[in-house]
């Protein structure tokens, strides 16, 4: 595909039968085998992404932690060195810029792991936030580093025998520098799919060898795994995608993301406009609803209810885990209550729809 | 010549396949339409005795990422409907040529049939 960027992994998706697509600018695998059996393997043993498309960017400097607090709505001074936090980052009218994980290494070193879509943007952005005088220095480390998760309940047991980290001592969202399969790597208890499992950023040069050791390791209890199984499992565990249930013109608390925006930390660019859309109440949200009929609802397609439009879907599948189709959308608030009724126009006709609990999985603990 | 492109059916270059027996002909979609879409999770088809229009849309077939349109490769009447692709739209990936199948079709203009490409046709127009 002329154009797009290609991840230092490339090389390996033929071998494994990958279907490539663009997304964020990128040629990607949206799968190898079957999005289905992908996904399967993630919920049951385990599964390997090549998500280096995402960008790093590295932030440095006595001023670093108090300049990325200035972008993000979660509270940085929480952070502790071998913590990852994630937070929304928003525009002064509260919209959101990106939602990204911040790594903090250490007082005066950070990481924040930003959408591949959005990595110009956010370069910018960040950027042009940063005054003269600030002592702060940012790199974009995003071509140099790649970035594999390894996710399901065997991750653990299949990545074990391969770095000397003791991982049961891990926590979620925790992460060390150690190293995998003899190769410097950033081990991260982190994911995108509702299952335990890491995160590994290892250099460009070294992520076919970590890629393929994996494999070996996990022989037939790890499948390699596309985009389209990434996004049928955080849909199911009811994670945002950037571009779906998060824009410019969503801002985090209609997404559901009130936990991660801390008004009374910062001051951070967008707090006055989201303290004022809190006080204010609401006028739209994300919800998670399952279709009751026949059907996929899809991006964009209209939501009904009281016979007029309360909104659109941001995201729907056919849920493989619980065999149904399910769904996020951007309705009015008045709609958002657990139970109420909304139909999706498909195709231009009406398919029943209700609003239900979210995540529509979760994992047993 | 592939197995995957039976010699003795007609093909659109919308990767429909026709089987014809008589006046009636099966359609279903090939076994490249089905590779290239993925998991198949959903087959939405029009009901017996509503009438097909050759080249226009009659029914959609959506896997886990995209959302398909099927194009009538005949015009004429549906007489049979595969109902079991509703609780099983996996067959369409299993067994393209067989279990499925789509739709029944009595044809109203059997001429329409040249339009279509034989077995070598299509495998030199998924080639291209």
């Amino acid at each position: 595909m002329a154009g797009l960027k290609r991840t230092p992994l490339y090389p390996v998706y033929e071998r494994y039968g990958a279907k490539t697509v663009d997304f964020g600018g990128f040629e990607m695998p949206v799968q190898f085998s079957s999005i289905l059996a992908e996904h399967e393997a993630v919920r049951t043993s385990a599964g390997l992404f090549d998500v280096s498309h995402m960008g790093e960017f590295e932030v440095t400097g006595a001023g670093a932690r108090a300049f990325l607090q200035r972008l993000v709505t979660n509270d940085l001074s929480r952070l502790e060195p071998g913590s990852a936090m994630y937070s929304p980052m928003t525009y002064e009218h509260g919209g959101t810029v990106d939602d990204l994980l911040v790594y903090c290494f250490s007082d005066t070193r950070f990481w924040t792991v930003v959408n591949a879509g959005n990595i110009h943007k956010d370069w910018e952005w960040m950027n042009a936030a940063l005054r003269a005088d600030e002592p702060v220095s940012l790199v974009n480390r995003s071509d140099e580093i790649a970035l594999l998760a390894l996710q399901g309940p065997k991750a653990q047991a299949i990545l074990q025998p391969l770095t000397p980290l003791a991982l049961a001592e891990l926590p979620y969202y925790r992460f060390a520098e150690a190293t995998v399969v003899g190769h410097p790597a950033v081990v991260s208890r982190t994911g995108y799919t509702g299952e335990d499992g890491f995160e590994l950023y290892v250099g460009a040069k070294d992520a076919e060898d970590v890629w393929q050791r994996i494999l070996d390791q996990g022989q037939d209890t790890v499948k390699p795994c596309g985009l389209g199984a990434r996004d049928t499992l955080r849909l199911e565990a009811r994670l945002p995608l950037y571009g779906h249930e998060l824009t410019d013109d969503v801002n985090p608390l209609e997404a559901g993301l009130g936990p991660f925006v801390k008004l009374e930390a910062g001051p951070f660019i967008g707090r006055a406009a989201l303290a004022q859309a809190k006080a204010d109440g609401l006028k739209r949200r994300i919800v998670g609803f399952r279709l009751l009929e026949r059907g996929i609802p899809r991006q964009g397609y209209p939501v009904w209810a009281d016979g007029r439009v309360v909104g659109q879907v941001t995201s729907g599948t056919m849920s493989p885990t619980l065999h149904e189709p399910i769904g996020l959308a951007l309705v009015d608030a008045a709609f958002a209550k657990v139970g109420t009724a909304l139909s999706v126009e498909i195709r231009g006709r009406q398919s029943a729809a209700e609003v239900v609990k979210t995540p529509f999985y979760r994992r047993a603990k | 010549m592939s197995s995957n492109i039976p010699a003795d059916l007609k093909y659109s270059k919308e990767h429909e396949w026709v089987r014809v027996e008589g006046n009636r002909a099966t359609i279903g979609i090939t076994h490249f339409a089905q590779d290239e879409l993925g998991d198949i999770v959903f087959v939405e088809l029009p009901e017996t005795g509503q009438e097909l229009t050759a080249n226009s849309t009659f029914g959609t077939v959506e896997s886990v990422k995209t959302v398909s349109d099927l194009f009538a490769p005949v015009s004429g009447r549906i007489v049979e409907v595969n109902q079991a692709l509703a609780d099983a739209p996996e067959q369409v990936n299993q067994d393209p040529y067989g279990a499925g199948w789509m739709v029944v079709v009595e044809m109203s203009n059997p001429g329409e049939l040249d339009e279509l490409l034989d077995a070598a046709g299509y495998a030199q127009h998924t080639a291209e």
